[in-house]
């Protein structure tokens, strides 16, 4: 029976998997040129600051909670580091370590709210959006360009790969988070509490497991990769304005719902995360090679598949029940 | 403040009554979701789709027939704007359907039609922003009766309606009890997943008619930006109106009072001639104070002391702690 469970908690993961590739033979079938490892990178040089966010919004799932903040907290990163460079002048290397740990600082302060008053995540991080797209009309109300020559350089480089292919350096930060936060994930003590705290909040703290430290550093972790993900949007981008990232947080949620992270907590996987991510790009793509349906498709189809993997979740949930249950 | 013109009241208070109204529509659905211990993120999409369909119904084409300046509706008015409630309602019920009978969490539920919602809205005005040149709409959003708003009208109209039904029936108390306990008041005999069912349905009626509202009132119908963001909007004037985000008893008058707060806010941000932006800076900072005060620990830490000092043992803090 465990053997059961433990198929059924990978179910998500494993169909997420299949469809991505399917989704991309699909693609490659129907349309000339979309088989290709450079359509590929593309997805990932696109949706690079998606990853990062959907990473963080992981472990913010896997906790039980939710964080609503990231799009806002991206748009304000993208800003305050546009005002700083370009009115400021200050230098990259200054801005870019200043905006992660203003990222941290505010995941930490909802953390905080969230754990020590016991506000619900939703109304704290909501909060939250509101005043980090607040503050980013504070700075400026258009938009600021960068021309910062360090950013430039970072956003036009591109690092060769084998047969003619090229990866930006955003997609290796992407990657390297997704690394660091699969070690974090699976071989640390902080990423087994945050399961465990997740499962049940009342057995952790039972077990001696540091309940309210991992849960504000979860939420500090979170705020770091919008931070992050906002210096890859602004090496994207090259700019900052307020309405930069516009409704991200959902597409970050379902990213992680697509990959099989359920938001009730103790369940979810950083590499169905990715996929997540990466089937929205397919999807993207698919539209764009198609040419005439509208960008819009893309949140429909989304939203279609978040719809199924939700559904899908359920069933699974109930199903063990029933067995837990008898048994 | 208030003066007559034209047979009409003007001021401020009159104007925030007014650009109030959607807002109130939301609040008054939103508190009864809130009350069963659920939530509605999706009332943002249903508006822009509302105004999509009752605009494409309408339809925007202004035609010269005889020299003489002529509308051509495709519908008559009426049957666009059923249709348009009827289709929120609907979109209200599919929320239902995967709360009570699927079991999904709410705030999951809603968020797939929030993500689908604008795509839908996009895909009936075929992404454009369809303006309605028909004047007997804009009579929704601009009118005056009585020297009062219309929309004040419709508001009152489904505030009477729900007052009633929630406080001179048994489904005011049904509502609480659910919020309170599911899976008790299912033991008590209370038909649980319908009652939910229902609730969803009417927060998307109510939905539906704000979205009229902000369509007549701006005469078009932009699938991108109509309602955006009013969904925390909404749950702000639920809570702001003293309703906890956990369920349990609710305050319709008290969620009205609430959105009009909000609007106030608004409004005075707009007189004071700073930029609208900033309005966001104060509703979150609004938003941590009314949290703050919700929460029990909070209480517990600032206000004991202060309380016994006094020697007042507040019955809200002995009951919660």
């Amino acid at each position: 029976m465990k053997k059961m469970q433990l198929s059924y908690k990978y179910i998500n993961l494993i169909i997420t998997v299949v469809l991505f590739f399917a989704l991309f033979a699909a693609g490659s079938v129907l349309y000339n040129g979309f088989f290709s490892t450079q359509v590929l990178l593309n997805m990932l040089i696109d949706n690079a600051f998606l990853i990062i966010t959907a990473i963080g919004m992981t472990f913010v799932l896997i906790i039980g909670g939710i964080d609503i903040s990231v799009g806002s907290v991206i748009a304000l990163v993208c800003m305050l580091s546009a005002y700083l460079l370009e009115i400021q002048h200050l230098s990259a290397l200054i801005v870019i370590p200043l905006m992660l740990l203003m990222g941290f600082l505010f995941g930490i302060v909802q953390g905080s709210f969230i754990h020590f008053f016991t506000i619900q995540p939703f109304i704290v991080t909501l909060a939250g959006m509101f005043l980090a797209r607040g503050l980013c009309y504070v700075i400026s109300i258009d938009t600021i360009m960068i021309t910062n020559s360090f950013y430039q350089f970072i956003a036009t480089y591109r690092i060769p790969l084998p047969f003619d292919n090229y990866i930006s350096i955003s997609v290796m930060i992407a990657l390297a988070l997704v690394a660091a936060a699969l070690y974090l994930n699976n071989y640390t003590k902080f990423g087994r509490a945050v399961y465990a705290i997740g499962g049940n909040a009342q057995s952790a703290m039972l077990m001696g497991l540091p309940v309210g430290r991992t849960k504000v550093l979860v939420y500090g972790l979170s705020g770091f990769c919008s931070a992050l993900s906002g210096v890859v949007f602004s090496f994207y981008m090259l700019s900052g304005y307020g309405l930069h990232a516009m409704g991200l947080e959902m597409d970050a949620i379902a990213s992680a719902v697509i990959g099989g992270t359920p938001l009730t907590g103790g369940v979810g996987f950083i590499t169905g995360t990715v996929f997540g991510v990466l089937i929205q790009g397919v999807i993207q793509t698919l539209i764009m090679f198609q040419g005439t349906l509208s960008s819009w498709w893309t949140k429909i189809a989304v939203a279609f598949l978040l719809c199924l993997f939700i559904v899908l979740q359920r069933i699974v949930v109930s199903r063990k029940e029933r067995t837990k249950s008898i048994s | 403040m208030i003066e007559m013109k034209d047979g009409h009241f003007y001021g401020v208070t009159i104007d925030i009554l007014n650009r109030a109204a959607p807002l109130m529509l939301l609040a008054i659905g939103m508190t009864l979701v809130i009350a069963t211990k659920g939530i509605d993120i999706s009332v943002g999409s249903m508006i822009a789709i509302s105004g999509a369909v009752v605009a494409s119904l309408i339809g925007g084409k202004l035609e010269y027939v005889d020299g003489v300046k002529t509308l051509i509706t495709l519908v008559p008015m009426p049957v666009a704007i059923i249709t348009a409630l009827l289709v929120t309602t609907l979109l209200g019920m599919w929320n239902g359907l995967l709360i009570s009978k699927v079991g999904i969490q709410p705030i999951v539920a809603t968020l797939i039609l929030l993500v689908a919602g604008r795509g839908i809205a996009q895909l009936i005005t075929q992404g454009q922003i369809i303006t309605v040149y028909y004047k007997p709409f804009q009579f929704i959003g601009t009118g005056y009766i009585l020297g009062l708003p219309f929309s004040l009208f419709v508001v009152g109209l489904v505030f009477g309606i729900t007052f009633y039904a929630v406080r001179k029936t048994a489904l005011g108390m049904f509502i609480e009890s659910i919020g309170i306990n599911a899976v008790a008041s299912r033991f008590a005999g209370i038909k649980v997943s319908k009652y939910i069912f229902s609730v969803y349905a009417f927060s998307g009626l109510c939905a539906g008619l704000a979205g009229l509202i902000i369509c007549s009132n701006v005469s078009s119908a932009d699938g991108n930006n109509a309602g955006l963001f009013i969904e925390l909007d909404a749950i702000l004037a639920v809570s702001l109106g003293g309703n906890s985000l956990d369920g349990g008893r609710f305050s319709l008058v008290g969620s009205l009072i609430g959105a009009l707060v909000i609007q106030s806010i608004t409004t005075t941000i707009y007189a004071l001639g700073v930029p609208p932006e900033i309005t966001l800076v104060v509703k979150s900072i609004v938003v941590i104070i009314i949290c703050l005060l919700q929460s029990a620990k909070f209480r517990k830490i600032v206000f004991s002391k202060w309380a016994q000092k006094r020697g007042i043992p507040s019955e809200k803090n002995a009951a919660k702690l």
